[in-house]
């Protein structure tokens, strides 16, 4: 479904991912594990066309993504949650779902479907985004995706900030989200990330430095010493 | 039905009846001065549909109000007098250069953005001042004649001021009517959303820059028609329209009345106007007491007067 093949990728002149390949596979959840600043974001924005990598090669079904830009990415099918629940604060919930640009002949995620998915947020439908606490407005941001009706989604650090009992109403929406599409998943959380995830990928320094299955990451403590300070 | 219900239509609907009803009530004089308000607050209105809605500062919409009265003017010099084409060639020149000059600006944001509609602007002053053999330079190009209007059987000729009000009147109305739909269709609603993040709405599959070259190009279309209408008021194009300075009024005249209101910069419009009147019965400097009347708005009504006024009356009210 996506590949990503020794991508480079700068912010101006440092010199961030220095080679990375990771793969995802309909049907999965991938996560991409890895410290602050080890990469991940950089990794999920180059793929999306925010930050285009001046070496290497995206493919996303089947087509090469490297220098498309973002709107079109998300056209194509790819679903964007940002780091820090980037959602319009200014425009209401309903808003914030209208907006979706998609071009998908069949609208799997039609907006009434949205909120009987996050019922939390029909009660919120007026109101403005920024009026909302930090897991309804990561709510939002998921739901937002859901909108544009992706074939795969991407979602950066989805608990970062949250309250556990949030991560844990999170870990089963994307769980359930599972079965529609595959999903990469950034996350410094790495236990929250192993829990839902199939198989993962560490990062460090611009580099893949493990990947393996879940079970793998979890039982190998040299890598959660190393990598991952848990 | 809650007070934001009422007034979104009973506001609009007491608007409408005045100014239909006040050139009865009025002295010519003054029918005159709410003709210019009319005018000049549909250029505002229209220019706030890129600095309220999609967050954008355009300094040199005056170019665009300057290529209505120009088309206006020539036009009526070469002997068309035909209403309704004066204001479909005026608008259509409008909106082919809104559309070019958009399309440079509208890759850039804030300060560069402004910069950049403002050195358009001086560009387009400088053609309308110097080429004289079409506009005549600073002398202006003077209207004689007045298109006429076959209303019901009857003709109808302009020259009466209570005539030209109600051209004025039917012209801006239609046009704040279809700007009004403009800004609550979903392109309306992803626009405020540039507004807020131009890079959200590319993660929602959003192409901003053709959003925003379409919301400049619909300004400068509306522009260009208050222009074709100030033409016909004032039987004359100057480049003075075209001026930065004269791209200053739709700006203040917006944050006068308010940016987050769509009617707030014809509020706007009427205060400037109004204020104007008031002071300069007292002393030809109204430009130092207008300084003073913006300083204080700025400092006191961030939200404009017009967006202040509905924000304290809804006060409590659910959305």
């Amino acid at each position: 479904m996506l590949e990503v093949e020794n991508i480079h990728t700068y912010y101006d002149d440092s010199y961030i991912l220095q080679g990375v390949d990771l793969k995802v596979d309909s049907g999965e959840i991938v996560c991409l594990l890895g410290r602050n600043g080890a990469g991940k974001s950089t990794t999920i924005k180059s793929i999306m066309g925010y930050n285009h990598p001046r070496q290497g090669h995206i493919h996303f079904m089947g087509k090469d993504i490297s220098r498309q830009s973002v709107y079109k990415n998300v056209r194509m099918g790819l679903g964007y949650v940002p780091e820090d629940r980037r959602i319009f604060s200014e425009l209401t919930v309903q808003e914030n779902f209208e907006i979706a640009f998609h071009s998908a002949a069949e609208v799997r995620w039609p907006i009434d479907h949205l909120f009987e998915m996050f019922p939390l947020l029909d009660k919120f439908r007026h109101r403005k985004g920024g009026e909302l606490s930090g897991g309804e407005q990561q709510m939002v941001a998921i739901a937002r995706a859901l909108a544009c009706q992706p074939k795969m989604l991407l979602l950066d650090e989805p608990c970062e900030g949250l309250a556990p009992v949030i991560v844990e109403q999170l870990s089963e929406i994307i769980v359930g989200l599972k079965s529609h599409f595959p999903i990469l998943l950034a996350e410094q959380n790495a236990h929250f990330a192993l829990e839902i995830a199939d198989r993962g990928y560490v990062i460090d320094k611009g580099l893949i430095r493990f990947s393996g299955t879940a079970q793998q990451l979890r039982d190998n403590d040299e890598i959660k010493k190393r990598y991952l300070s848990v | 039905m809650a007070l934001r219900a009422h007034l979104n239509i009973a506001g609009p609907a007491v608007l409408v009846l005045v100014l239909m009803i006040a050139p009865l009530l009025v002295p010519t004089y003054w029918v005159m001065i709410l003709s210019e308000i009319l005018i000049l607050g549909l250029m505002a209105v229209s220019f706030n549909l890129l600095l309220g809605y999609s967050g954008l500062l355009s300094f040199g919409q005056g170019a665009f109000f300057g290529i209505g009265a120009y088309s206006a003017a020539l036009m009526l010099q070469a002997g068309y007098t035909n209403l309704f084409l004066i204001l479909l060639v005026g608008m259509l020149l409008a909106l082919i250069i809104a559309a070019v000059v958009g399309f440079f600006s509208v890759k850039l944001d804030e300060i560069f953005f402004a910069m950049i509609t403002l050195g358009f602007g001086m560009l387009l002053f400088s053609i309308a001042h110097n080429w004289r053999d079409v506009t005549r330079g600073s002398d202006g190009l003077p209207v004689f004649v007045l298109p006429t209007l076959n209303f019901f059987g009857a003709e109808v000729s302009f020259y009466s001021p209570i005539h030209m009000y109600y051209l004025v009147f039917s012209v801006v109305l239609v046009a704040i009517v279809l700007l009004w739909l403009i800004v609550h269709s979903p392109f309306g609603l992803v626009l405020r959303a540039t507004r807020e993040n131009k890079q959200r709405v590319s993660f929602v599959g959003g192409k901003v820059n053709l959003l925003r070259i379409v919301a400049f190009t619909i300004s400068g279309t509306f522009t260009g028609l208050a222009g074709v209408l100030f033409c016909l008021f004032n039987s004359m194009a100057t480049p003075e329209f075209m001026h930065w300075s004269f791209s200053a009024k739709p700006v203040i005249m917006s944050i006068i009345g308010g940016t987050g209101v769509f009617l707030g910069p014809l509020f706007g419009a009427a205060i400037f106007f109004f204020l104007e009147q008031i002071i300069i019965r007292f002393t030809e400097n109204w430009m130092l007491f207008l300084g003073v009347v913006l300083v204080l708005i700025v400092i006191y009504f961030p939200q404009g007067v017009l967006g202040t006024l509905k924000s304290k009356l809804l006060k409590g009210e659910p959305k």
